[in-house]
C-alpha cells in the first residue's frame, strides 16, 4: 500500500460512515463479554436485518468504552449517547425508541444521584479523561484495518518513515519526556539512544520487543491490544525506524485471549496491506512482527526473564550485569517497550513533542526524567462506584481519580486506602490522595506508580491481611534463583500470619523491616528488590493497626479470623431461619420468630450468616 | 497412552521448533486437559528439548498441569481487586462445598478447583469462570446454588 492508496482508503471509509443516521457501538472489551455482549451485536444485528434498517444503521462491535461496571455497554454514534447495562430484551427499545423515533431509552441510561445523564462526555467518568493511547476508543472495528486507516492511521509512519531520519525520532521521543508505562518509567527515547549505540558499538541487529504479558491486574495493555491493535503495530514500526530493526515481537500471554486474537489478525491484515514486510511505502525500510504466546507467570514480565520466554525457556530473570538493550533477545541488542508506551507513539510523532510535554507535568525539555509527561491509563476497581478504565493528564490527583470520575465509594461506605500499581506497589492512606499521579512522586511516597493499578479500599479492609495476601501473592511468583527474595518472602509471610492470628510479639514489626531492607537491596531482579514494598507502605501509613493486633490482639476491621467472633443482635434478629439454613457448620440454633443465637465452637468465622440475614441482625466483634 | 498422532499434528504446528514448546503444551493442555508423561517425552524426543527443562517449564507456570483435570475447571480470580473484594471466602466456600483444596479433583471427576491470576474482569469482581465462562460478582453465599446449577 503506498500513501495515495492510503489516503484513498481514508476518505472513502469517512464517507461509508456519513451515509449513516447513527452507528452503534457494541463495547466488546472483555468485561463486557463476559457479560454476553457478543450476542448483543448479533441480535442488533439481527433485529435491523428484520426491520430493513441495515442501509441507515450499522452496528459496529468495538474495544473496551471504559466503565466496565455498567457493562454491557452500547454507544450510539456520532451522538455519543451511552446505554448501559444493556441485555438482549433492551435491544428492540433501543431500535424502536431511540433509533427510529429519536427518544432516549431513558432506563438504560447512566444516573448520577439520579439523575439521567445521555451524553457519554458529560459523564463525569468520561468528562476527565483525555485520550492518547486510546485516541480511537469507542470509534472503531478493531478487527478491521480500514477503520484504523479511516482513522488517519498508518499515515504518521508513512510520514516519519519517509520524511525523518531515525535520530530525529530518536530526539522527538526524548524531548517528548515519555517514560515507560510498564512500571519503570524509564525515558523511552534515552533508551532507544542506549540501543543504538550498542548497534553501533557490537554490529548486531537489534530487535524491538512489546511488553504485552501484563499481570495483575490484568486489563490495561489488553484493553489497548484488543481495541486498537493497530496503533501497537504502528507504533512498532516507528520504534523498529528509530533504532534500525527489522524484527518485532510481542509477547502476549494466552491467558489474553481477546488481545492475541485481534492482534494476530492485525499483524496479517497489515502483512496483506504491505505495512508490514519487505520495502515498506517503497523505501528501503523493513519490518515484520512475530507474537509469542506466552503463559502466566508475574515474573516473567521482568525483562531479562521475558528474553528468556521469548526463547521458549522457562521466563525466569537472569542476573544483568550487561543491559537488555546492549544483549538481550538472541544476545541482539534489544529495546523492550510496554504496550501502552508504544500505543502513545503515533500520537507523539504526529502532534510533536512539545505538544505531548505540554499535557502532564514538569519541564522536560532539557531532561526527560524531569518531568511525567502525556497521559496514563489508569484501572480503577474496589470499592467505587464507577469501575473501569481510564485516561487521564499525569499530575492528576489521586483524589480527582477516586472521587470526581470513579464517583466515589457506594452509600455508606468510606474511602480507607488505595492501593496502587498491583503486588509489588504499595498502600496509600486516604489523607495521602492529593498525591499526584506521577512516578516520583508517588515513589517518595513508598507507594510506586507500576502499570497504573488503583484499587479503592473501604473501612472493611485489613491492612495485615492486605499486607499478608500481597507477600503471599510475590511468595507464590517468586522464581526461587536468589535467596533474599525467596526466603525473605517466607520468612514475611510466617511473621505475618503469626500477627493476624493474635500470636504477634513486639520486635516483629522491626524484623520485617529488617528483612525487607535486604530483599531490597540483594535480590536478584526487580521483582524481589520491590517486593518489600507492601509492607514499607502498609507500616509506614498504618503502624497503629499492626501493632494494635499485635498489642490488644484486636482486628478493628474485623477480619482476621482468630481475633473475632460473630454475633446476633437479639434485638435486631426477627428469628427468619435465613442464617440457620445457611450456615455451612450448622451451628445457629433458635426457634423460628425468637432471636437465634451462634455456638461459638463451631463457628469457622466464613462470613456466610452476616452476609445473608436481611436485618442487619449479625455483628462482628 | 494419549493419542500420539495429535500430538505430532501440534509439534507440527510449531514446526518442531524448541523456541515454541510453551505454545505446544498449551495446545496439549487444550486438546487434553493436561499435560501427560508422553506427550512431555514426545515433544522432548521431537524438539530436541532436555525433558528436564521441559518438566520445569511444565511445573513452573501454573496454568499446566500434569494431572488430569475433572469435567467442570472452576477458576478462582484470585488477583488484587478480586481479593480486595472478598475473593478468599469465596475460594473457602468453593472448598467446603466441594471437599477439595485449590489443585484437586472431586474423586467422580466431576470438578477441579484452581486458584488464577487477574482474569481481566477486575470491575465485576469477585470473579469466577467456569470452563473459561466469566461469573462476575459472586458472594460466597451463592457458592452452593451456583454449584448446583452446574451438575
Ligand atoms: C516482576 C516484574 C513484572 C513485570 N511485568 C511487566 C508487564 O507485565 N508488562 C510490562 O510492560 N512491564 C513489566 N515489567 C517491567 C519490565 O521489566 C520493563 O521495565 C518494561 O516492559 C519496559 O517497558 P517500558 O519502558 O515501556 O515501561 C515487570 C517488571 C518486573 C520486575
Ligand atoms: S528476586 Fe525473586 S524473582 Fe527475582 S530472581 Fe531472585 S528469586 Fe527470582
Ligand atoms: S483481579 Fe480478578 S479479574 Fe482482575
Amino acid at each position: 500500500m503506498n500513501i495515495e492508496e492510503l489516503r484513498k482508503t481514508r476518505d472513502e471509509i469517512g464517507k461509508r460512515r456519513e451515509r449513516y443516521d447513527a452507528i452503534l457501538m457494541v463495547c466488546t472489551g472483555t468485561t463486557c463479554q463476559a457479560r454476553g455482549s457478543l450476542a448483543l451485536v448479533d441480535r442488533l444485528e439481527n433485529e435491523l436485518i428484520k426491520r430493513d434498517l441495515t442501509d441507515r444503521f450499522l452496528v459496529v462491535p468495538t474495544g473496551c468504552l471504559g466503565l466496565c461496571s455498567e457493562g454491557p455497554l452500547i454507544l450510539v454514534q456520532p451522538e455519543g449517547i451511552l446505554y448501559t447495562g444493556v441485555s438482549e430484551d433492551d435491544l428492540a427499545d433501543i431500535v424502536k425508541q431511540h433509533l427510529l423515533q429519536n427518544n432516549f431509552v431513558d432506563r438504560l441510561l447512566y444516573r448520577l444521584e439520579g439523575k439521567a445523564i445521555a451524553n457519554m462526555k458529560e459523564i463525569p467518568f468520561y468528562a476527565g479523561q483525555q485520550l492518547l493511547s486510546l485516541r480511537h476508543r469507542s470509534t472503531l472495528n478493531p478487527e478491521k484495518i480500514d477503520d484504523y486507516i479511516g482513522a488517519n492511521g498508518y499515515q504518521t509512519c508513512y510520514e516519519v518513515i519517509t520524511g525523518m531520519e531515525p535520530t530525529e525520532v530518536v530526539d522527538t521521543v526524548v524531548r517528548s519526556g515519555l517514560r515507560g508505562r510498564g512500571g519503570g518509567g524509564y525515558p523511552t527515547g534515552l533508551k532507544w539512544r542506549a540501543c543504538r549505540e550498542a548497534v553501533e558499538k557490537t554490529g548486531n541487529h537489534p530487535v524491538v520487543v512489546c511488553n504485552a504479558d501484563e499481570g495483575d491486574p490484568g486489563f490495561m495493555d489488553q484493553a489497548i491490544l484488543a481495541a486498537d491493535p493497530h496503533s501497537v503495530i504502528e507504533g512498532m514500526m516507528i520504534e523498529a525506524f528509530a533504532v534500525g530493526a527489522k524484527e518485532g515481537y510481542v509477547f502476549v500471554r494466552k491467558e489474553h485471549p481477546l488481545a492475541l486474537r485481534r492482534l494476530s489478525k492485525a499483524i496479517e491484515q497489515a502483512r496483506r496491506k504491505k505495512l508490514l514486510g519487505v520495502a515498506i511505502f517503497g523505501t528501503d525500510f523493513s519490518f515484520d512482527i512475530n507474537v509469542h504466546r506466552g503463559a502466566g507467570a508475574y515474573v516473567s514480565g521482568e525483562s531479562s526473564a521475558l528474553m528468556q520466554a521469548l526463547t521458549g525457556r522457562p521466563g525466569e530473570p537472569e542476573a544483568k550485569y550487561v543491559h537488555t538493550t546492549e544483549r538481550g533477545f538472541r544476545n541482539m541488542p534489544t529495546v523492550l517497550n510496554n504496550v501502552e508506551t508504544i500505543a502513545l507513539l503515533p500520537a507523539i510523532l504526529e502532534k510533536g513533542p512539545v505538544w505531548f510535554s505540554s499535557i502532564g507535568t514538569g519541564d522536560v525539555s532539557k531532561d526527560p526524567w524531569n518531568g511525567n509527561t502525556g497521559t496514563k491509563l489508569v484501572s480503577l476497581t474496589g470499592a467505587v462506584k464507577n469501575a473501569g478504565l481510564l485516561e487521564v493528564p499525569m499530575g492528576t490527583t489521586l483524589r480527582e481519580i477516586v472521587f470526581d470520575l470513579g464517583g466515589g465509594l457506594p452509600e455508606g461506605s468510606e474511602l480507607k486506602a488505595v492501593q496502587l500499581g498491583g503486588p509489588t506497589g504499595g498502600i496509600l492512606p486516604e489523607s495521602q490522595l492529593d498525591l499526584p499521579l506521577e512516578f516520583d512522586a508517588l515513589s517518595e511516597a513508598d507507594c510506586p506508580l507500576g502499570s497504573g493499578s488503583m484499587i479503592a479500599l473501604d473501612e472493611t479492609t485489613c491492612m495485615v491481611q492486605l499486607a499478608k495476601f500481597m507477600v503471599g501473592f510475590l511468595k507464590e511468583e517468586s522464581c526461587g534463583k536468589c535467596t533474599p527474595c525467596r526466603e525473605g518472602l517466607v520468612a514475611m509471610d510466617v511473621l505475618l500470619r503469626k500477627i493476624a492470628s493474635g500470636e504477634g510479639e513486639k520486635g516483629d514489626l522491626d524484623l520485617i523491616t529488617e528483612y525487607g531492607q535486604t530483599m531490597t537491596e540483594a535480590s536478584l531482579c526487580d521483582l524481589g528488590r520491590s517486593a518489600a514494598t507492601p509492607v514499607v507502605s502498609t507500616l509506614r501509613y498504618f503502624r497503629d493497626e499492626f501493632e494494635i493486633h499485635i498489642k490488644d490482639g484486636k482486628c478493628s476491621a474485623g477480619k482476621c479470623r482468630d481475633l473475632i467472633s460473630y454475633n446476633i443482635i437479639a434485638d435486631n434478629c426477627t428469628g427468619c431461619t435465613v442464617c440457620v439454613e445457611a450456615c455451612p457448620e450448622n451451628v445457629i440454633s433458635g426457634e423460628p420468630g425468637k432471636p437465634h443465637v451462634i455456638d461459638q465452637d463451631g463457628c469457622t468465622r466464613c462470613g456466610i450468616c452476616r452476609e445473608v440475614c436481611r436485618f442487619d441482625a449479625v455483628e462482628v466483634r | 497412552m494419549s493419542d500420539l498422532s495429535k500430538l505430532d499434528k501440534i509439534i507440527d504446528r510449531w514446526n518442531a521448533d524448541p523456541e515454541f514448546v510453551v505454545e505446544m503444551f498449551q495446545d496439549v493442555q487444550d486438546q487434553l486437559g493436561h499435560i501427560p508423561r508422553d506427550a512431555l517425552e514426545k515433544v522432548s524426543d521431537r524438539t530436541g528439548a532436555p525433558r528436564g527443562s521441559l518438566f520445569h517449564i511444565a511445573t513452573f507456570y501454573q496454568a499446566f498441569s500434569l494431572q488430569p483435570r475433572g469435567e467442570n475447571e472452576i477458576q478462582v480470580c484470585m488477583g488484587t481487586t478480586c481479593y480486595a473484594l472478598g475473593a478468599q471466602r469465596v475460594l473457602e466456600a468453593l472448598e467446603r462445598e466441594l471437599g477439595i483444596a485449590p489443585g484437586e479433583t472431586t474423586p467422580d471427576g466431576k470438578f477441579s478447583l484452581r486458584k488464577v491470576r487477574c482474569l481481566g474482569c477486575c470491575a465485576i469482581g469477585p470473579v469466577v469462570a467456569v470452563n473459561d465462562e466469566v461469573v462476575g460478582t459472586i458472594r460466597p453465599s451463592d457458592v452452593a446454588d451456583f454449584l448446583t446449577g452446574l451438575s
